[in-house]
């Protein structure tokens, strides 16, 4: 018996292999091209996402500097710089650097800046990367000494970024605080790259002209070589207020990453929605090859060919087309992600990295990740058909006795009972380190069994018609086709269920969430019109007399103010945005609530919390929590409702305005909601608002009314759902395509039935209508499948997906009128592909056909 | 007396359903012996080869082929008896239709191990022996019934085997043609020195073999040639 090596035992199979894609090279291209496509939109999407927070990270270890240990303030009105000396006579301390941290409005419209106000003797030993090099006013280096520029109280120094189009030399005013305030460029700060504006100037400066004095945001350290970093701080966080926050620079790394992650694993598991179409592209390509070469197979197991050789012959034709997509995906993934950072930017819509202008980062890791994945998805979909080919029986097989399933025993359910109960199972199961990973999982899983219950659902849905005689041939032979070549049909449904669902899922949870930011918006906003400010930096806004005046504005009934600043809950979590609500009970002008209120016991401060924030920190109406604002003590805030808001994924807490001010001192407010007198015409009290803005903040402040921002804000959720169209659109249009190839292979193959039914006297026009009620029929009992399927998959989106990755709920609402075209086009789609290929079988001579040996 | 190519002894085989196709068969195959089976449709001709090939198996009884008692061995060992000791001729030709014709003949040598090179020269000489010289690198699109046919017989003949296995090689032929194939069936057979069993319905095939076994119910009866 034939003992050969291995490379000369594979000769047969790859003769196999090549002869059958010379044979049918569109089949293979089609099948690796949805795999290339799968890849390089997964590849694409996580690299401009890591790009985009690499460069995040970078722009945050800016402004940081080299601190090896930072204490930050809870809010940004900073804490009392009392707590500077205290900590630099802590053991283990070697140098502490106060930093007053505003962002700051110029006298470029929109534009922002970050100040930093440094004590420059400390900074350079704790933070040497923030100190600033003086530059002549023609740009070379100044001849002056560096100190005496760096104490200048006028003196800025920029970082290359907000330098562009400015010279040193020149003013910048700088708006802050309440306070304006104009300062001269010194020079720039080389050790800040292009990724920050950022203005350094002395602390004492910052303090006096920003309206800052006695409060610091935050402390720069150094410790003590040789020292337990994790001892000391330990002995820190005993000294610190809770209105400050001990920081590290690996807690700083966990903050930036958990501000996005949610939307990039969102965006990334979309992108590998496209790979896993792909991968069922690759199963319907590889069944009905597989089926077609049934008896081909059944040769080569005459002729000596192990069932184990056939397995890994058809399993290798899966990873062929799984290497060569994977190998082009590589490589358009890197190109379209190149082209994403050239032309958008950092950011794919959903605003947590717009204006970055990140390079592409090119790491091997996540490219041989995405490379493996589309190998796996191909031979995952090559896995059934491969088994199918190896467990025919040869003898049986030879006949070619048509459909190897019979069509009288009725399809098993329970595989696809068991993936259906395990998906659903999957979906009551918790966030995977706040990412809804068995989230997804449960969707793969609901998707897989309802494949799988394609063959038992299809016997279900024709049964009404088996045995019903329509009088033509086309039907009556198409009906006849369909019940009697269960796996065939399966086959196609397979790819029609897989995409139909994956798009109707999207669309579903996408018209939902739309829907329910619509509903919410016409809640938030009941005022006549709103006022804001934009650009204005930390600590500005309007003070009481300027409050005062707007409220005495003709034809302004009420106006009711606010103030937003962020609440650091923990160092290693996104800000809260802390509210400020006007004065008259929350009750007045309150958000909309999700389930009970509860009102606060006497003494305790009443707080609503948004839905976001509930969710993060584990908050329930009528519990008594803990904020770091102001120096309260432990469980002083009382939850006294839960409301709903999809503005701040990170969370909200809403407290009365004057206990606001009461525990920070802070009487500012930067936004207000004016309800007009009877009568009043919008356009006038809009204008006379306008006019009655102070001085300070002219041409920053905005009166707008709420259709307006209604508008604005449904432009914001479409941008932002841009990328998710666009990736949803490809993943659809890879779906179709591999509906059509399976419909096309199927037809042609068919090309010898075809020719006996001519011998037999159908006409070719009854042959062509025959595979258009078939394309139709498939499409019918696809689409509606995939339409149930998908509002199922949708709900684990709507009601699992988007609390775990966003942490608000909204209501199913379903697009009814998309989703009856989807089915429409479903079913013409599938006609046309059939009947196009149809009228190429029939081309054939039919006495050709009929004598083909295969 | 040389041991036997093929030894079956008391096969019984029924279909699904119970109905005995036939039982009690014997037979003892000779090397070099070429012999012919006939019998009405449905009598379980097909199924006698491919119970002898190891693709089917029997309720009852034994087959060995050049020794070895195929219900000794598994699927794998059956299969590799199949690849180097079985030669197979279809009615249905079944000449793969994405392979030159040279890889379709030298395809038993390429299970085997054999290079490549070597094994399409090899089918090269083969297609030559059955009147196809110069036709190695064309595909099977471009032949007729017969000339596919006498493709089938270089395949089944190219690695020696000691055991021919054809089931109405010329079912599927015109008279003239599958004379024309007989022969050169017959021909290749002798020239080999393998043993042949042939299944047919055609007398004028029967006719090439050296004993004609008709099959029924009780077995194999031997007619006179």
């Amino acid at each position: 018996m034939s003992n050969a090596p291995p490379e000369q035992r594979g000769l047969a199979a790859r003769w196999m292999i090549l002869g059958e894609w010379r044979a049918h090279p569109m089949r293979v291209l089609t099948a690796a091209a949805a795999i290339a496509i799968g890849v390089a939109l997964g590849l694409a999407v996580h690299l401009v996402n890591a790009s985009a927070l690499s460069e995040f990270s970078k722009a945050v270890s800016a402004v940081n500097g080299d601190a090896e240990l930072q204490v930050r303030s809870t809010t940004s009105l900073g804490f009392d710089e009392g707590l500077y000396p205290k900590l630099a006579r802590t053991s283990g301390v070697a140098a502490v650097s106060p930093v007053v941290e505003l962002e700051a409005g110029t006298d470029r419209p929109g534009e922002t800046v970050t100040v930093l106000g440094l004590d420059v003797l400390r900074a350079v030993v704790v933070t040497p990367s923030l100190i600033g090099r003086p530059l002549a006013a023609e740009g070379g280096d100044a001849r002056g000494p560096t100190m005496e520029a760096a104490f200048d109280e006028s003196a800025v120094f920029l970082s290359p970024a907000a330098l562009v189009g400015r010279a040193v030399g020149q003013p910048i005013e700088l708006i802050a605080g309440g306070r304006r305030a104009t300062f001269r460029i010194a020079g720039v700060l080389p050790g800040v790259g292009e990724e920050r504006r950022l203005a350094v100037l002395d602390i004492a400066a910052a303090q006096w002209r920003l309206g800052t004095l006695g409060r610091l945001q935050r402390l720069d350290l150094k410790l003590s070589p040789g020292v337990d970093a994790a001892r000391v701080a330990g002995v820190l966080q005993q000294t610190l207020p809770s209105d400050a926050q001990l920081v590290s620079p690996e807690s700083e790394e966990r903050r930036s990453d958990s501000l996005s992650r949610a939307y990039r694993v969102n965006l990334d598991m979309l992108a590998l929605m496209a790979l896993l179409t792909g991968g069922f592209l690759v199963y319907s390509a590889q069944s009905l090859s597989v089926a077609r070469r049934r008896p081909q197979f059944a040769l080569l197991r005459v002729l000596g060919v192990r069932r184990r050789a056939l397995l890994a012959q058809v399993m290798a034709e899966g990873i062929g087309v799984g290497v060569a997509g994977g190998g082009v995906g590589i490589a358009l993934g890197f190109g379209l992600a190149d082209g994403a950072l050239r032309l958008l930017g950092g950011d794919l819509g959903g605003g947590y990295f717009a204006g970055a202008k990140p390079q592409l980062v090119l790491t091997p890791g996540p490219a041989l990740v995405f490379l493996g994945l589309g190998l796996v998805t191909a031979v995952v979909g090559s896995l059934a058909p491969a088994r199918e080919a190896a467990r025919a029986q040869p003898a049986v097989a030879l006949k070619n006795a048509g459909d190897s399933v019979d069509p009288r025993v009725t399809p098993a359910i329970w595989p696809a009972a068991l993936l259906l109960g395990a998906g659903a199972a999957a979906a009551f199961a918790p966030a995977v380190a706040g990412v809804p990973l068995l989230g997804y999982a449960s969707m793969a899983l609901l998707l897989a069994g309802g494949v799988a219950a394609m063959p038992r659902l299809a016997r279900v849905l024709l049964s009404g018609l088996k045995g019903r005689s329509f009088g033509h041939v086309a039907p009556d032979l198409a009906i006849k086709r369909l019940w009697g070549a269960p796996s065939q049909a399966a086959v196609a449904l397979c790819g029609v269920v897989a995409s139909t669902s994956l798009m109707v899922a999207m669309a579903v949870m996408v018209s939902s969430f739309r829907g329910s930011v619509e509903d919410w918006l016409a809640q938030v906003l009941p005022a006549d019109l709103y006022v804001r400010i934009e650009s204005v930096g930390t600590g500005g806004g309007f003070d009481p007399e300027e409050q005062a005046r707007l409220a005495s504005t003709p034809g302004v009934a009420g106006i009711a103010f606010m103030r937003t600043t962020m609440l650091r809950m923990s160092a290693d979590a996104p800000p809260l945005a802390l509210i400020a609500r006007p004065e008259g009970g929350l009750d007045a002008g309150a958000p909309p609530m999700i389930g009970r209120t509860e009102p606060a016991p006497p003494g305790a401060i009443a707080v609503y919390v948004s839905e976001p924030a509930a969710w993060l920190y584990g908050w329930k109406v009528g519990q008594r929590i803990d904020l770091p604002i102001g120096g309260t003590p432990p469980g002083a805030f009382f939850v006294t409702g839960i409301w709903r808001d999809y503005a701040r994924q990170h969370g909200a807490v809403t407290l009365e305005s004057h206990d606001y001010t009461a525990l920070t001192g802070d009487r500012w407010r930067s936004e207000a909601s004016v309800t007009l007198e009877a009568g009043a015409d919008r356009q006038d009290v809009a204008e006379a608002l306008e006019a009655n803005v102070p001085e300070r903040l002219a041409g920053r402040v905005s009166v707008a009314e709420p259709a307006t921002l209604r508008d604005m804000a449904l432009r914001l959720f479409d941008r932002s759902f841009a990328v998710t169209y666009g990736l949803e659109a490809i993943a659809i249009v890879v779906g179709l395509a591999g509906v059509a190839a399976t419909i096309s292979a199927q037809t042609l193959a068919r090309t010898k039935e075809f020719g006996m039914l001519r011998h037999l006297g159908v006409t070719k026009g009854q042959i062509v209508a025959m595979l258009a009620t078939e394309g139709a029929l498939l499409g019918a009992v696809g689409g509606l499948a995939g339409i149930g399927l998908g509002l199922a998959m949708s709900q684990v989106l709507i009601h699992v997906v988007n609390p775990q990755s966003f942490h608000w709920t909204m209501e199913t609402k379903p697009p009814w009128g998309l989703l009856f075209s989807v089915g429409v086009a479903l079913v013409v789609s599938a006609a046309g592909t059939a009947l196009v290929a149809g009228r190429r079988a029939v081309s054939a001579d039919a006495v050709r056909a009929v004598r083909e040996d295969w | 007396m040389t041991a036997p190519i093929l030894q079956i002894t008391d096969l019984t085989k029924s279909v699904p359903g119970g109905r005995v196709l036939f039982e009690g068969l014997d037979l003892r195959l000779a090397a070099g012996e070429f012999v012919a089976i006939m019998g009405e449709s449905g009598v379980g001709k097909s199924t006698l080869l491919n119970l002898i090939a190891g693709l089917d198996q029997a309720d009852q009884g034994a087959i060995s082929i050049d020794g070895a008692d195929l219900a000794g061995l598994d699927d794998d060992r059956r299969t590799l008896l199949r690849r180097d000791r079985v030669g197979f001729v279809f009615q249905a030709f079944h000449v793969l239709p994405h392979l030159t014709l040279g890889q379709n003949v030298a395809l038993p040598l390429a299970l085997q191990g054999q290079r490549g090179d070597r094994a399409l020269e090899r089918a090269e000489q083969m297609l030559a022996a059955v009147g196809l010289a110069g036709r190695a690198n064309d595909y099977p699109r471009q032949l007729s019934g017969g000339e596919m046919q006498r493709v089938a017989i270089a395949r089944a003949l190219i690695h020696q085997p000691g055991l021919v296995l054809a089931d109405e090689p010329t079912g599927n032929l015109d008279p003239e043609t599958a004379n024309r194939v007989l022969e050169v069936f017959a021909r290749q057979i002798r020239g080999s020195g393998a043993s042949a069993v042939l299944v047919t319905h055609s007398e004028v095939a029967a006719a090439a073999a050296d004993r004609i076994l008709i099959l029924g119910r009780n077995g194999l009866v031997e007619r006179a040639a």
